[in-house]
């Protein structure tokens, strides 16, 4: 059933938009396409309003290219930057109210295990640092205790990027923004830590600086939340809109911040390990002791 | 209340909901013109007659016949396009909600929250909505009744729309071969 949606009817074939019909015959369905991929088939987003040289379209772009099931994903969004961008993604997504999407994703995910319990539909949420950490925090917090199936991705520019520059509670100790003049006075969350503590079973950190990465973490993520439980995925998206730079040098920046404060870092928990390597996803972890054998 | 007709437009920016007018969807077995309550085949002789006597008919398939591949949606599919070609009407596709800015090809598709542009820009009188998704069927036709000339036709699978002039419900494939029997009955009647 899932992939018929993705097939036209014969009888309107000649007079479907080209857009379409490149859909159904190149498109990333039923396929097994990555990140390495792109260029070569038909994405799921290729016109959106962001800025340009925004790391948040970037990490949208490599995101949506590694879905694992595009035709069985339902993503949930909300307010912020990124929510300019999902109407005009061509697989099925939801507006949720702002902060509330990881609710959203609970009930959804829920609904559809009822409705197809012989498929798997993955849930994913992405969304902003100030829909995630700061208006959301409570409802993305539950979801994790509750051991939800789903997957969240925070896109953290650091900032409330579209309403002109103020401090979130992901932005740095210090830091002045447009709408925060004198710096802020307190320290950046650690999200990673509250969802590992949460009950995440898979976590990572990453950067605009290795897209490969954030394609590899995130279908890691999708796989672990669809069978053991709740995912978690932290990108950092520089706004070089925000931050008054060049486009060009955002990745640049994204670059820089990855080898001072922002490392990449992930943690799984042993089920989450013994399924990616049983699923050929990742390489067994070599122990030192046996490396040096 | 009871009194408000379902006219052709333009009604003018913002109408006001059918619904809120005291228009109520027609019971099993039934149809609606223009608010009316009728029965079923009293409405499909007057989306016959429209359809014939449009200058620009055109139907507007939504994602629920575009992109079907079961056996019944392919039939589906050949249906619309008989009556169509029947008529001599365009086909429109309406494949997804997608807003489509910042530009569309209006000659070719249709922006499903903004179709006054692509019915003024072909020109459209008839305009038949089918396989279009209930909550957005009902935005487009009101957007349209508000702004346009053009006279709507709801093909509903379900239980039809108050914001149409005609409005069927429970459309299945006997219906439209009805359809289809009643356009071609009318055009030999009128030769």
């Amino acid at each position: 059933m899932s992939l018929a949606i993705t097939k036209i009817n014969p009888a309107f074939v000649d007079v479907m938009p080209q857009e379409y019909l490149d859909l159904a015959s190149d498109g990333p369905f039923a396929a097994d396409k990555s990140v390495k991929d792109l260029g070569t088939f038909k994405e799921l987003i290729e016109e959106h309003p962001l800025c340009a040289g925004c790391n948040l379209a970037l990490a949208f772009r490599t995101l949506i290219s590694a879905l694992p099931c595009p035709e069985d994903t339902v993503i949930v969004g909300s307010t912020g930057c990124n929510s300019l961008a999902f109407p005009q993604l061509a697989i099925h997504n939801v507006h949720a109210l702002f902060g509330n999407q990881n609710a959203v994703a609970s009930g959804l995910k829920r609904g559809l295990k009822l409705r197809f319990p012989d498929q798997n539909k993955d849930v994913v949420v992405m969304a902003g640092d100030g829909a995630t950490a700061d208006i959301g925090f409570d409802m993305t917090m539950h979801s994790w205790i509750r051991g939800e199936n789903i997957t969240t991705v925070m896109f953290d520019n650091e900032i409330y990027a579209n309403t002109g520059g103020q401090e979130s509670g992901m932005t740095p100790f210090g830091t002045v923004r447009n709408m925060a003049p004198t710096g802020k006075n307190f320290q950046k969350m650690n999200v990673p830590e509250f969802a590992k503590q949460a009950g995440c079973v898979y976590v990572a950190k990453v950067s605009t600086a290795n897209t490969a990465k954030i394609g590899q973490c995130f279908r890691n993520a999708v796989l672990a939340a669809r069978e053991i439980g709740p995912t978690y995925i932290q990108i950092y998206t520089p706004c070089p809109t925000n931050l008054k730079m060049k486009p060009a040098e955002s990745v640049a920046l994204a670059k820089k911040r990855a080898k001072e404060d922002y490392a990449f870092e992930e943690y799984m928990s042993e089920e989450v390990e013994n399924l990616l390597v049983s699923s050929g996803a990742i390489k067994p972890k070599v122990k030192k002791e046996e490396g040096k054998k | 209340m009871g009194a408000y007709q379902v006219l052709q437009g333009p009604e003018g920016y913002l109408p006001p909901a059918a619904a809120m007018q005291g228009v109520t969807l027609a019971g099993p077995g039934k149809a609606m013109i223009e608010g009316r309550h009728v029965e079923k085949q009293e409405a499909i002789e007057c989306i016959a007659e429209k359809l014939l006597g449009a200058t620009v008919p055109t139907f507007f398939p939504g994602p629920l016949v575009l992109w079907r591949t079961t056996d019944y949606a392919q039939e589906r599919g050949k249906l619309i396009r008989e009556i169509s070609a029947e008529v001599g009407a365009k086909v429109i596709p309406m494949p997804d909600y997608r807003p489509k800015y910042p530009m569309i090809n209006p000659e070719v598709e249709i922006n499903p929250n903004h179709p006054n542009l692509t019915i003024w820009f072909n020109k459209i009188d008839v305009g038949v909505f089918i396989g279009v998704h209930c909550h957005q069927a009902n935005l487009a036709l009101k957007i349209i009744r508000g702004g346009t000339s053009c006279f709507t036709v709801a093909l509903c699978a379900e239980e039809g729309h108050e914001e149409a002039n005609v409005s069927l419900r429970e459309t299945d494939n006997d219906t439209l071969r009805k359809l289809l029997a009643t356009v071609k009955d009318l055009k030999k009647r009128r030769a």
